[in-house]
C-alpha cells in the first residue's frame, strides 16, 4: 500500500467516522461541530484528487457559511444545547438492514462501471480548468442561462429567509 | 498540483501542532490550584443565573443567510473573473448582470429593513 | 544548482535535498522532509515575529498618546514582550464549571491555526514562497472560516453568557465584512486573470492601488474589521462584553487569541502589499531576486503603520454603525467598483496606457458620486433631535427663586 492509499484511508475514516457521530452525538451543537469535521474530510478527499478549485470551496461555502448557518439556526432553536439522550430509536435495527441493502446496491452498481477499476486521471495544470470553468458559465452555447438562474435563486433565498425571520410586527 | 496540496496539509498539521505543544507546554509549567469559585463562571461577581447558552436573536440568522448567498456568488464568479481576458463584451456583461440580480436582492433587503441593527 | 547569492533560501533546499538523497533517502521522503522543514521554520518565524509586533504597536500606540511606551526591558524596551512570553507561560489554566473541554481547549489552537495558513501561501520573493496554489485568493477566504469556528467554539465552549454573546456578534461582524472583502478580492483576480498570489503579484506592472484604489480601500477597511482590530474591536467592548469571547480563557489559551490577532492583521498587511502594492516588486528585483523581500517588508511595514494609526485614532463603533457601514456603505460600494473595473478593463482592453488611466478616473469618479450620494441620505436620515436645544442659564423669575428660597 502506497503511502497516498494511507493518506486515502485516514482521510475516509475521518470522514465517515465525523459523519457517524452527527448522527450520534447527544447535544445538537456536537453534531454541528462534527458536520464540520466530516465536511472537511470531504474538502480532504478533493485535495487528494488535486481537484483545487473545489477544495477551497468545499471549505469557504460549507465550512465557512453553511455551517455557520447551521450553528446560527442551532442557537436560534430553544433547548438545543441541552443533552437529549440516547440517539437510538427502537426500530434501529430494521434502519441499519436497509441501509446495508443500500450501500450493498450501491458498491453492486459502481462495480457495474468500467471507470472504477481506472486510476484518476491527472488534471492538467489548474488555471486551464478555472478558466475553461469560467468560459463555460457565461458563453451562449454553453450554461450561460443556469449561471443567470442561479443568481435569481440566490435572490429568492435571500428573500424567503428575510420574510421567514424578518420581524412581522414591526412591518405591519 | 498534488505536491501543492500535500504541502498545504503538511502546514496545515505544523500550525495545528506548534500552538497545541505550547499550549500544553506552558500547561506543564503552569500552578494548577483550583477551587471551586476560581473556576466558577465569570459575570461580574455576580451569582449566575440561569443557563450561559441563551438563544440568539432571528437578525443572527438574516445575516448568515445574505453572507451565504454572497458566499454562493463568490463561487461563480471566480471563474468568470479568471477567464475575464478571454471574455467578449457581451460575455462581461453577462458577469454583471449576475451581480445586478444579486444588488437587487440586496436593497430589497435594505428596504425591508432586513439589514438593520434593532 | 541556483546560484546562492541569487536566492540562498532556494540554494539551502537544493543543498538540504542532495544531501537527503545522498544519505540513501527516497526522493520523496526527502521531499516531504524538506516540506515539514519549510513549514516549521516559517511558521514558527511567524509566531516569534508576533513578539516584535506586539512590541511595535505598543511603543507606537504609546507614542500617539504621549506616553513612552515599554521602555524597562532591553533597549527601547524592545524585550518586554519576550519578558510577557515568560510569564504568561507560568500561568495557571483556569477552565470554568460547566465547559465543553474539548471544544474549549480546541479554540485557541485554531485561532492561530487559521492565521498561520495563509502564510503559506503568500509569496515574500519571486521563489520564496510555500506554493502558489491557482486558487490562492478563494483559499484565503476559506481558511478565514476557520478563525470564525474558533471564535464560535471558545463561545459556545466557555459556558459565559459574555463569552457567548461577544462570539455571536464577532460572527456576525466577520460574515458581514466578508461579503465586501471578497467582492474586492475579485477585481485584482479580474486584472491579473489568475487567482495564484505570485501570479497577481507578476502580473502588476503597475500596482492595482492605482488601477482599483476603490476596491484597494473596501480590502483595507474590511482586513482591518475581519483582523476584530479597533475601532471594530466591538467583540471585546469591556464596558459591554468584558472580554468577548475570550472572557473566560486564562494563560497561554488566552495568549493563542492575542497572538493570533496581532499575527492576523499583520498578515492582512502583508495581503494588502501582495495584492494591491506589489508584492515583492521593486527596482532591480529581476537581478537580485532577495530585493523582493526587502520591498515587502517595507510595503507591509507601511500598511501595517496605517492600521495602528487607525486603530490608535478612531473611537470605536457601535455595532448598527459598525453593520450599517458594512451593508449600506461598503457592499454596494464594493459591487459598484467591481462593474465600473469590469466594464472599463474590457473596454479598454489592449491599450495598457488608456486602461490604468480609465481605471482610475472610473474608479475615483465612483467614489466622489458615491460619497454625494452617501451625503445625501445622510442628511434625509439625519435624526430628529430628541428636544429642543434648552439655552443654558435662564434668568430665574421672582416665582421660582421664590420657591427655592
Amino acid at each position: 500500500m502506497s503511502a497516498f492509499q494511507i493518506v486515502f484511508l485516514l482521510i475516509a475514516l475521518l470522514t465517515l467516522f465525523s459523519a457517524l457521530m452527527v448522527v450520534f452525538a447527544r447535544k445538537t451543537i456536537h453534531s454541528a461541530f462534527w458536520l464540520i469535521l466530516a465536511l472537511f474530510g470531504v474538502a480532504a478527499t478533493f485535495a487528494t484528487l488535486a481537484a483545487s478549485f473545489f477544495v477551497v470551496i468545499q471549505v469557504a461555502v460549507y465550512i465557512g457559511a453553511i455551517a455557520i448557518l447551521i450553528i446560527f439556526t442551532v442557537m436560534l432553536t430553544r433547548r438545543s444545547m441541552e443533552e437529549s439522550g440516547d440517539q437510538l430509536l427502537p426500530g434501529w435495527g430494521w434502519a441499519a438492514l436497509v441501509v446495508l441493502i443500500v450501500f450493498g446496491g450501491l458498491v453492486f452498481m459502481l462495480l457495474q462501471w468500467q471507470g472504477i477499476f481506472q486510476p484518476p486521471q491527472v488534471l492538467t495544470a489548474g488555471g486551464e480548468n478555472l478558466e475553461n470553468l469560467g468560459m463555460a458559465l457565461v458563453m451562449p452555447d454553453r450554461y450561460v442561462i443556469p449561471f443567470e438562474v442561479a443568481s435569481v435563486l440566490l435572490v429568492a433565498a435571500m428573500i424567503g429567509a428575510i420574510y421567514v425571520a424578518g420581524d412581522h410586527k414591526k412591518r405591519s | 498540483m498534488l505536491t501543492a496540496w500535500l504541502y498545504v496539509g503538511i502546514f496545515l498539521v505544523v500550525a495545528v501542532l506548534l500552538p497545541a505543544v505550547a499550549i500544553a507546554l506552558a500547561g506543564i509549567l503552569a500552578p494548577k490550584k483550583s477551587n471551586p469559585i476560581k473556576t466558577s463562571v465569570y459575570e461580574c461577581g455576580i451569582e449566575v443565573v440561569g443557563p450561559a447558552r441563551v438563544q440568539i436573536k432571528a437578525q443572527y440568522y438574516i445575516y448568515a443567510m445574505v453572507f451565504l448567498v454572497f458566499d454562493v456568488e463568490m463561487v461563480l464568479l471566480f471563474p468568470w473573473a479568471v477567464a475575464f481576458k478571454q471574455l467578449p463584451l457581451f460575455a462581461v456583461f453577462e458577469g454583471i448582470l449576475f451581480l445586478l440580480i444579486l444588488l437587487g436582492g440586496l436593497f430589497y433587503a435594505w428596504r425591508k429593513g432586513a439589514l438593520e441593527w434593532f | 544548482m541556483t546560484n546562492w547569492l541569487e536566492d540562498p533560501i532556494r540554494w539551502i533546499a537544493e543543498w538540504l535535498y542532495s544531501v537527503l538523497v545522498g544519505w540513501g533517502i527516497l526522493p520523496s521522503v526527502a521531499d516531504v522532509i524538506l516540506m515539514i522543514t519549510g513549514a516549521a521554520i516559517l511558521s514558527t518565524l511567524a509566531l516569534l515575529w508576533v513578539l516584535f509586533l506586539i512590541w511595535f504597536e505598543r511603543k507606537l500606540i504609546g507614542r500617539i498618546q504621549d506616553r513612552f511606551g515599554p521602555n524597562r526591558v532591553g533597549p527601547w524596551g524592545i524585550f518586554q514582550s519576550v519578558a510577557d512570553m515568560i510569564k504568561i507561560f507560568t500561568k495557571e489554566y483556569i477552565t470554568p464549571q460547566g465547559a465543553d473541554k474539548v471544544l474549549y481547549n480546541l479554540a485557541p489552537v485554531l485561532a492561530v491555526a487559521s492565521v498561520l495558513l495563509i502564510w503559506a501561501v503568500l509569496p515574500f520573493t519571486r521563489s520564496i514562497m510555500g506554493v502558489n496554489l491557482n486558487v490562492g485568493v478563494v483559499y484565503i477566504v476559506a481558511v478565514g472560516g476557520g478563525g470564525v469556528l474558533a471564535i464560535l467554539m471558545a463561545g459556545y465552549a466557555s459556558n459565559n453568557k459574555y463569552a457567548f454573546l461577544g462570539a455571536s456578534r464577532a460572527v456576525a461582524q466577520l460574515i458581514s465584512y466578508e461579503v465586501p472583502m471578497v467582492i474586492s478580492l475579485l477585481v485584482p483576480v479580474l486584472l491579473a486573470g489568475s487567482m495564484g498570489l505570485n501570479d497577481i503579484v507578476q502580473a502588476q506592472s503597475v500596482p492595482y492601488l492605482v488601477m482599483a484604489p476603490v476596491a484597494a480601500l473596501v480590502f483595507f477597511i474590511t482586513s482591518m474589521a475581519e483582523t476584530g482590530r479597533a475601532p471594530f474591536d466591538l467583540v471585546e467592548a469591556e464596558s459591554e462584553l468584558v472580554a468577548g469571547y475570550n472572557t473566560e480563557y486564562s494563560g497561554l489559551k488566552f495568549g493563542m487569541f492575542f497572538v493570533g490577532e496581532f499575527l492576523h492583521s499583520f498578515t492582512a498587511a502583508l495581503l494588502f502589499a501582495v495584492l494591491f502594492l506589489g508584492g515583492w516588486r521593486g527596482p532591480f528585483v529581476d537581478q537580485v531576486p532577495l530585493l523582493g523581500l526587502v520591498y515587502l517588508f517595507i510595503k507591509t511595514m507601511v500598511i501595517y503603520f496605517l492600521i495602528i494609526l487607525v486603530r490608535a485614532s478612531v473611537p470605536r463603533f457601535r455595532i448598527d454603525q459598525m453593520m450599517d457601514l458594512n451593508w449600506k456603505v461598503l457592499t454596494p460600494l464594493s459591487i459598484l467598483s467591481f462593474l465600473v473595473t469590469a466594464v472599463i478593463a474590457k473596454v479598454l482592453e489592449g491599450q495598457f496606457l488608456f486602461q490604468v488611466l480609465g481605471l482610475l478616473a472610473g474608479n475615483v469618479i465612483l467614489l466622489v458620486l458615491f460619497m454625494e450620494w452617501g451625503e445625501r441620505r445622510n442628511k434625509r436620515n439625519r435624526r430628529p433631535m430628541v428636544s429642543q436645544p434648552r439655552p443654558l442659564a435662564t434668568p430665574a423669575s421672582d416665582e421660582t427663586s421664590m420657591a427655592q428660597s
